[in-house]
Formats: structure tokens, C-alpha cells, sequence
């Protein structure tokens, strides 16, 4: 399982573990996991719309928590439910640089199993490191 | 247990970390709580109320109250006072969503009168006021529109009809925060929010209707002053909600910008990247304080247009204006803000930033800022309990002045989202309540199981805490008979 969510650092937030062999691989992994707290069936999210993202940061931390915050933002400013497709993320002047296409479609109920909210994704225990030639993250989702 | 063998017993309800606790404390940590309470509290608790107590500028103690729980930077429960010449602010000592808030609407109808129709009622608030993930609200703004609401917050309501002059008395602040300017405020936090005011959210808020049973008044003077013994069983509504997105992001915005700037530029060290903070008297703090109040006035204006529509729905439903059926508000708390007030610090009047994150403002009779008639009975508390539990009103007290005359705002989580969810089910908890005759709306099964009672602490022991501790008095229990939730 390339996420999990855990109940023993937050009781009203959600907090979940992340890994994955590539840095890529474990943003998709982190959005699925945001984006299944909000539509429990994210299978069901069809790719009716495609939006290209470029974000730049200083470190794979900060990369991150832009690129969850892009997909609560859609949720909200437009609601859409998105999910990244292709990824690359390369080194940059300002450190990385992450280019995606994010696919999905408007919040329909009649088909999206709803979750809850997520409102922001938090600092506590927050963690992206590459140990052992994986990727790992430790997020806290403010719900 | 998690209780550190440090944490000292100072009174039946206060109980302290010492400075030595952790390297970095400036003040001691106090936790408001039973015995019971205190054994009960998760270990985020102890860690995250002693981290409060090392931010710079800190007056007295660093606080929790009784229905306190793991959150991110402060605890949920978290109370701090800085001193605003010294201190900073921290957006992680007020929350993402800002002025997350209670709103309690009398009315002259009783139970048995609402009883036949509950269920027309409860399905008119569930298709009339927005709920759930990323909902968009009824009052259709431009930007720039919305660039006024959180300058003006009720005020705005006023103006275009959806409020009372008496509805903006009613709410802390009058519905308005001063010094909100728009212009501290991302546009990107005006794009994620112009299109949610009106909209309840999800998670823990709900809009609720509730009965007063003579059973329940456990102080007659108060509850008649607050209007709610004006029939036998009379109804009530609460409801739970605050700045949504707008505010989200407002809180994200500044979090990034004080973890920037705070150690680079202002050499302040924290032990929690959650408590970025920065001076108060900085051109970061004083904006991201114009920001915040921006989120604060959001939130009153949403919390505004809903009572607009749940006038609506209860005038259709039972064929009479709003007026004639007595929706009159108690009052509107705030729970996640930070706020300038006059303390007594060693004798003497001293203006503080208060932080209450999860935690309600009591002000005790006679203090000002309150309306005129509530100056004698202290300020109204609206606690809201689980959805099957029952909620309370309270009343500020005198004697809370230790705490900066703040007591809890809800019943606390003692059982994290994820277990709750694996515990209970949504819709055989709906079915359940509804034999318990409490009739339940909502767009998420799995955000109901989340909220079941059992997840929650004993709402009944952390009231009668905090007036044990004399932050607030227990005025009547209120019982739920029908709910809608995000």
C-alpha cells in the first residue's frame, strides 16, 4: 500500500504516510490520499478536464505542500476534484520545479462517494526525506 | 495514561507544567481539567500547550481547556496571551479556519409544535443552506464584492438585507472586526472564497435544531435573560461553521510567510514549525493581523447570510414572518482568533493579543464589550456537543480572569477521525438516531461516522469543569432533535 492514513499523531485532523520509489510517485500518492479524505471512491472521478500546473520551490518539502495546496484550492475556487497524470519534477535556479497536468471533473454527488473537507495541509510532523532509496511523507490534513 | 510525571495538581481543576518541563518555557502551561478529564487527555495535549509556553512574549500561562486534544502549533482548547510590544502572533494559535464560530437563534415555537413537521424542516435547511466538500454559497459576489464583505462582515449584511441591526449587537465585535484591510488578503484567497459565502462547510459543522426542556435549565435567572424560557420545550438553532476556503488559505498564506521570514529576518527559534510566528509590532504581523480579521469578518457574514436563510426556511415552513416567530440570535462566538484585549496583569490594566484556538471568549459580567443587556448576566457561551449528545449555553464569569476570561467551545475529540470511521457506520447511525429522535441530513456518510458520539468526550463533564474552574456557568442543556451536517 503506497499510502496510509494513521490515528496516532491527529484525532480531529487526518494524518497519512506516504512512500514511493520516486519523487513523482510519491506526489501522486500524497494527492490520492488528500483528495480520497474529500471523494471516498476517487476511482469515480472521471478525467473531464485537464489543467497544467508549474510550481517552483526550494526543497521537496515545500514542493509538496504547494502542489496539495493547488489541488485544495481547485476544490474550492472552481470544484473541481483533480488528480495528477504526467509529472516531472527537475532541478531549478530556485530548486525544483514540479510540471503536471492535473485531470478530474466538478464535485458530483450523484457519483463521488463525499468525504470531508480538507481545509489546509498542516506543519505538524510534516516530512518529505528520501531514505533507503524511497520516498517517504509524513502529512497532517487540517479537515 | 499520558500525563507527564511532571504535571503538578493546583487545584481540583487546574493542573501545571513547570518552566523546568521543557527547555525554552517562559511561562508554566496549565491544563483546565476534571482528574478524569486530565487522565483522558491524548499526549498532543502536554507536548503542544508547553510549546505555546516558549513563544516570545507570553504572559502568565500558557493554557488548555477541558475539552483540549492534539491539534497542529496550540493544542484545539490552546489560550495565549502576548504581550504586543514583545510578543508575536502565530497563525498555528488560531487555525486555519479563522473564526470558526457558534451561532444560537431563539424561537417562540415548542417542541410539539415542531415536532410534525421536523422533517419538512430539516429537509428545507439541507437543500437551502450548502453543505459539504467545496460547496459554493446562495449570494452570488463579484471579487471585488467580496473584497467588502470581509472588510465589513455583518455589516455588509445590513446594508443588503440579510441581517438586523439587532442580529449585528448580537455578535462578537458587533459582526465587524476593525482595520480588516482587503488589501493584505492573497488573490488567491479572494478566488478560493468569493464563491462560498452561505455555505456551511463539512467535518465537524452542522446546523442544528434543538429543544430546551424545563429539565435541562439549571440556572432560571440566566436562561430568562437569554431568552430561552419564553415557552415550555421551546426551540432553538445552533450552528457551527466559519471563513471556508477564504480563510484556509489566508491562514496557509501566512504560515508560509512566517516560516520564511521568522528565523531569517527576526532570529525567533521555534520548537514546532506549526507555531511560525512573527512580531506583532512587524510589518508581517500586522498584516497578516489585517488578514485574519478580513477571515474574521468572513465568517460573521457567512454565519449572517445562513441565519437569512434559516429565517427563510422557518417562515415557509410554518407560515409566519420571521419577527412572529421570535428568531431572535442569543449570540455569536468566535473560537479561532486573536484579539487585542485590556487584562489585569499584576494589578494593572495592560492591552494583550489574546490566541484562542478551539476555545471561546467568556467575558464575566460587567466588562466591556458586551451589549447592554448582557452586562449584568456576562457574556452568552454557546458550547456545541456531539450531534447526538446535546450542546449547552453558558454564561461568562467574573472570576475568570486567569484564563483571559475564555473557557472551552465544544466536547473535544478523544477518538481520532480514522478509527471513528472504522468504528461506526454512517448510515446505521443515521438510522439509530433516528429512533433515538434526532432527525439527521447529510452529503457524507463517512464525515457522519466521524462525528458519532463515542468519538467525543463526556460533554456533560467538561461544561461542569469549566464552571468548577469559574471560566463559565452552566445556563441550560439543549437536546438535539434534528441536524444537517457537511
Amino acid at each position: 500500500m503506497p499510502f496510509e492514513y494513521r490515528s496516532d499523531i491527529a484525532h480531529a485532523d487526518v494524518a497519512f504516510d506516504a512512500w514511493a520509489p520516486t519523487l513523482e510517485e510519491l506526489f501522486r500518492e500524497a494527492a490520492r490520499a488528500t483528495m480520497q479524505v474529500m471523494v471516498e471512491n476517487p476511482e469515480q472521478i472521471r478525467q473531464a478536464q485537464t489543467l497544467a500546473l508549474k510550481l517552483e520551490q526550494e526543497n521537496e518539502e515545500m514542493l509538496l505542500f504547494d502542489f496539495l495546496n493547488e489541488l485544495i484550492f481547485y476544490k474550492d475556487a472552481r470544484r473541481l476534484v483533480l488528480l495528477p497524470g504526467e509529472m516531472s519534477i527537475t532541478p531549478s535556479d530556485g530548486g525544483l520545479t514540479v510540471r503536471a497536468t492535473l485531470s478530474g471533473e466538478e464535485i458530483d454527488p450523484t457519483r463521488h462517494e463525499m468525504g470531508i473537507d480538507v481545509k489546509a495541509v498542516t506543519m505538524l510532523r510534516y516530512k518529505v526525506e528520501q531514505v533507503a532509496q524511497r520516498w517517504q511523507a509524513t502529512v497532517v490534513l487540517d479537515v | 495514561m499520558n500525563v507527564p510525571a511532571a504535571l503538578k495538581r493546583i487545584s481540583d481543576t487546574i493542573w501545571e507544567l513547570p518552566v523546568s518541563y521543557k527547555e525554552g518555557m517562559l511561562v508554566p502551561a496549565r491544563i483546565v481539567a476534571s482528574e478524569k478529564l486530565v487522565n483522558e487527555m491524548d499526549a498532543g495535549v502536554f507536548e503542544q500547550v508547553s510549546n505555546v509556553a516558549t513563544l516570545p512574549g507570553i504572559q502568565r500561562y500558557a493554557y488548555c481547556m477541558p475539552d483540549g486534544h492534539w491539534g497542529y502549533g496550540f493544542p484545539i482548547g490552546g489560550v495565549a496571551a502576548m504581550d504586543p510590544g514583545s510578543g508575536v502572533i502565530s497563525p498555528g494559535g488560531i487555525g486555519f479556519d479563522i473564526n470558526c464560530g457558534m451561532r444560537l437563534v431563539l424561537t417562540n415555537l415548542t417542541a410539539e409544535q415542531v415536532q410534525p413537521k421536523l422533517h419538512q424542516l430539516v429537509d428545507r435547511l439541507f437543500a437551502r443552506i450548502p453543505t459539504g466538500v467545496g460547496c459554493h454559497g446562495f449570494v452570488k459576489l463579484k471579487q471585488d464584492d467580496f473584497r467588502t464583505v470581509v472588510q465589513q462582515g455583518s455589516r455588509w449584511c445590513l446594508k443588503n438585507g440579510f441581517a438586523t441591526q439587532d442580529d449585528l449587537e448580537m455578535t462578537e465585535e458587533g459582526g465587524c472586526f476593525p482595520g480588516a484591510d482587503a488589501s493584505h488578503v492573497s488573490e488567491k484567497a479572494v478566488e478560493r472564497g468569493y464563491n462560498q459565502l452561505g455555505t456551511l462547510g463539512s467535518g465537524n459543522h452542522y446546523c442544528e435544531i434543538q429543544v430546551v426542556r424545563p429539565e435541562n435549565i439549571m440556572d432560571r435567572g440566566l436562561a430568562d435573560a437569554f431568552g430561552l424560557t419564553t415557552v415550555p420545550n421551546q426551540v432553538v438553532i445552533m450552528f457551527h461553521c466559519g471563513s471556508r476556503g477564504f480563510g484556509h488559505q489566508v491562514a496557509t498564506d501566512y504560515l508560509k510567510l512566517f516560516l520564511s521570514v521568522m528565523e531569517r529576518k527576526y532570529h525567533i527559534k521555534i520548537v514546532d514549525r506549526e507555531l511560525a510566528c512573527a512580531p506583532f509590532r512587524s510589518p508581517e504581523g500586522q498584516a497578516y493581523f489585517s488578514a485574519m480579521k478580513c477571515a474574521v469578518n468572513m465568517a460573521f457574514a457567512n454565519r449572517q447570510v445562513i441565519l437569512h436563510r434559516i429565517r427563510e426556511v422557518f417562515s415557509d415552513v410554518f407560515h409566519a414572518a420571521p419577527d412572529e416567530l421570535g428568531l431572535r440570535m442569543v449570540y455569536d462566538v468566535a473560537h479561532n482568533t486573536a484579539k487585542l484585549e485590556k487584562h489585569l496583569v499584576d494589578g494593572t490594566r495592560k492591552e494583550l493579543l489574546v490566541h484562542r484556538k478551539g476555545s471561546t471568549r467568556a467575558f464575566g459580567p460587567g466588562l466591556p464589550g458586551l451589549p447592554e443587556c448582557y452586562r449584568e448576566t456576562g457574556q452568552p457561551v454557546i458550547i456545541g456537543g456531539s450531534m447526538e449528545t446535546g450542546s449547552y449555553l453558558l454564561a461568562g464569569m467574573s472570576t475568570g480572569g486567569d484564563a483571559w476570561y475564555t473557557t472551552a467551545h465544544g466536547s473535544g475529540r478523544t477518538m481520532s477521525r480514522h478509527e471513528a470511521k472504522r468504528s461506526f457506520r454512517g448510515d446505521k447511525l443515521q438510522r439509530e438516531m433516528e429512533q433515538r429522535g434526532i432527525y439527521v441530513r447529510t452529503d457524507s456518510f463517512g464525515g457522519l461516522a466521524e462525528e458519532a458520539g463515542a468519538a467525543y468526550k463526556n460533554i456533560d463533564e467538561v461544561v461542569e469543569t469549566t464552571e468548577q474552574a469559574g471560566l463559565s456557568k452552566r445556563v441550560a442543556r439543549l437536546v438535539p432533535i434534528g441536524n444537517i451536517k457537511g
